[in-house]
């Protein structure tokens, strides 16, 4: 092989035989990222598969288990109680988030100063921690020395996370609450990118304030639209922290989403090979959801959207 | 309508600036006309924003009497700094010290890293490299949560439970396709004819990623190292399950322990909350332009 290729560039000029020097070594350049990236991650991404079938209490020795915990999860009405709630949160989350963070978007990427000034506190929630925001959270609404006696908002005053409907909702207002922000800034640098030429455009041919947002910014916006809510839809099957903290999947099983069923089952209940079940639920779900979210955009997304310039 | 496009298209002309101008007043008239309802809506979300916030700082400095007597949203008639005081002293510090050791052996190995692989997949050919490239691609929709349980019995197996290294190692991983995928945005936007007069004064490919690609990606190494320092920062699941000694809490667990062990201290609660904040936001007050203007650009590429 070598004294091919050594051949092959005798006769060409000094390029060519550079181009063959550098072929063979940028590949090395990425060794070190692979490797870890393939040891912890994409090993335990097979490993759950593979752990989906054995028993294993988290401590002992790990058995086979066959399709024993397949066969338990899949006939556990637990399982299509969290699945539901996993995909109620992401569409409710998704219709709530995108349309706020798209207006907040467009609002922001204006020139204006106060509006740049309200772009630095609106991604302040970008800086506390899930942990922080849940723990935050609860002393706001506590009924007597929180929001609601503050406010003098009687109808803040309920039992917050007490009740399955409130619980949720609470969830998903906290969640919008947290990464908003994130969104809006990916909707702000999306908006900039539109060619002012095109409003200037449509400046000329009359058209208002609603029909340029129409007709030039939101098919403009298309990719990131896309991109918002690939990252939005993928994200909300890991609110894990947010919900962990803030309710621990109550009351009752309410808020139990796939996620936490996962670190119950596993980490308090010990079962490890019916938690992996669930990890490659979830693990399906996701990619599925990113798959199906990049065909929506096209298959060249890079090469399209420079189109338009 | 059309005389006025055609001069357009001749910069420089008198006509040209003239119609310039009139472009850009009417799209201040445009952007007037959206003032209202937009500048409502800006400000009911600011609101929303500030308004815990505002709780969450003002609570955080009141005395337990004036928790429980004052109105919630009234500032403190006696700000104290007590709360903070004791929570600096319910080792606060050791969490806060392995926070930082997380956080930097985290994001320190990333960024190398990920920047040599990124150098290599914009500047190579070749099957491999496309493979590697799609490989980090796809790793960008694999959920962390869902590989905890096999990270746990790796972890275990490799004698790292319950250990800082524990949480930097499977964090360096799930940093690593974003931020590949970030730096190689940026260093395809290099223009060509500057590596081409690198090869030409004689330089290997090592010597051009380390004196030409790394300092001109020096705004976007800035960037994700932000973003993947605030990822790690906050992260919660590995070091609930990966650690569990109480002098290997990472913030946000210590928040959690707190909150336990001061359930009825809600303004101690608070100011960990806000301590524990405080580093982030010093950054993002030096670093928000770099942070705001790269992890746009990363996405929207």
């Amino acid at each position: 092989m070598s004294s091919t290729t050594s051949h092959r560039a005798l006769p060409g000029t000094q390029k060519t035989r550079e181009t063959v020097k550098q072929k063979s070594a940028l590949p090395w350049l990425t060794l070190p990222a692979l490797f870890f990236f393939v040891v912890f991650a994409v090993i335990p991404l097979l490993g759950v598969l593979v752990l989906s079938f054995a028993n294993w209490d988290g401590i002992g020795a790990i058995g086979a288990a066959g399709m024993e915990n397949w066969t338990s999860v899949l006939s556990d009405p637990e399982l299509y109680n969290s699945l539901g709630l996993t995909f109620m949160i992401m569409i409710v989350s998704w219709l709530v988030q995108t349309p706020i963070s798209l207006l907040l978007g467009v609002f922001t990427a204006g020139t204006q100063r106060y509006r740049a000034a309200l772009a630095v506190l609106y991604f302040l929630p970008l800086l506390l921690s899930s942990a922080a925001v849940a723990i935050a959270y609860k002393a706001l609404l506590d009924p007597n020395f929180g929001l609601a006696m503050g406010l003098g908002l009687p109808f803040l005053a309920q039992d917050w996370l007490g009740v399955p409907q409130l619980a949720l909702g609470l969830i998903i207002f906290v969640i919008a609450w947290q990464f908003v922000p994130f969104h809006t800034l990916i909707y702000q640098g999306g908006v900039r990118q539109i060619p002012k030429s095109l409003y200037e455009a449509a400046q000329i041919d009359g058209a208002g304030t609603i029909k340029q947002f129409f007709h030039i910014t939101l098919p403009q916006l298309k990719y990131t639209i896309i991109t918002s809510s690939t990252l939005m839809v993928v994200g909300s099957l890991t609110y894990f922290d947010l919900i962990f903290v803030l309710t621990g999947g109550g009351p009752g099983n309410s808020t139990r989403i796939l996620a936490l069923d996962m670190y119950l089952r596993g980490f308090r209940a010990n079962l490890m090979g019916p938690a992996s079940v669930i990890a490659v639920i979830l693990v399906v779900i996701g990619l599925a959801l990113a798959l199906f979210l990049q065909r929506l955009g096209g298959k060249d997304q890079q090469g399209s959207q420079l189109e338009g310039m | 309508m059309s005389t006025v496009l055609k001069s357009d298209s001749k910069p420089g002309t008198a006509a040209s600036t003239a119609s310039s101008i009139k472009a850009k007043q009417s799209l201040g008239t445009r952007i007037r006309r959206l003032n209202i309802p937009g500048g409502l809506g800006g400000w009911i979300w600011l609101a929303v924003i500030i308004i815990p916030v505002y709780y969450i700082v003002i609570t955080s400095l009141k005395t337990s009497e004036g928790y429980f007597g004052q109105n919630p949203m009234a500032l403190p008639t006696s700000p104290t700094l007590e709360n903070y005081q004791l929570v600096i002293e319910a080792n606060f510090s050791t969490y806060f010290m392995n926070s930082v050791i997380v956080t930097l052996g985290s994001v320190v190995p990333t960024v190398l890293i990920a920047f040599m692989a990124a150098f290599a997949i914009v500047r190579g050919k070749g099957r491999y490299l496309k493979f590697v490239n799609g490989v980090f691609l796809m790793g960008l929709a694999i959920p962390l949560q869902a590989t905890i349980i096999p990270i746990y019995l790796m972890i275990i197996r490799l004698n790292l439970y319950d250990s800082l290294l524990a949480i930097m190692l499977p964090s360096i991983a799930f940093a690593i396709p974003l931020t590949v995928l970030i730096l190689s945005n940026f260093i395809r936007d290099v223009p060509n004819e500057l590596f081409e007069s690198m090869r030409l004064d004689g330089c290997s490919e090592w010597q051009t990623m380390w004196r030409l690609a790394l300092p001109l990606t020096k705004p976007a190494i800035v960037t994700v190292a932000i973003y993947n320092g605030l990822h790690v920062w906050n992260g919660f699941l590995l070091p609930l399950v990966l650690t569990q000694s109480p002098g290997l809490r990472v913030l946000p667990l210590g928040l959690w322990s707190f909150q336990g062990e001061f359930s009825v201290n809600i303004p101690a609660v608070l100011a960990s909350v806000v301590l524990s904040t405080l580093p982030i936001l010093v950054i993002y007050v030096l670093g928000r332009r770099q942070l705001v203007s790269g992890l746009t650009a990363g996405f929207s590429k």
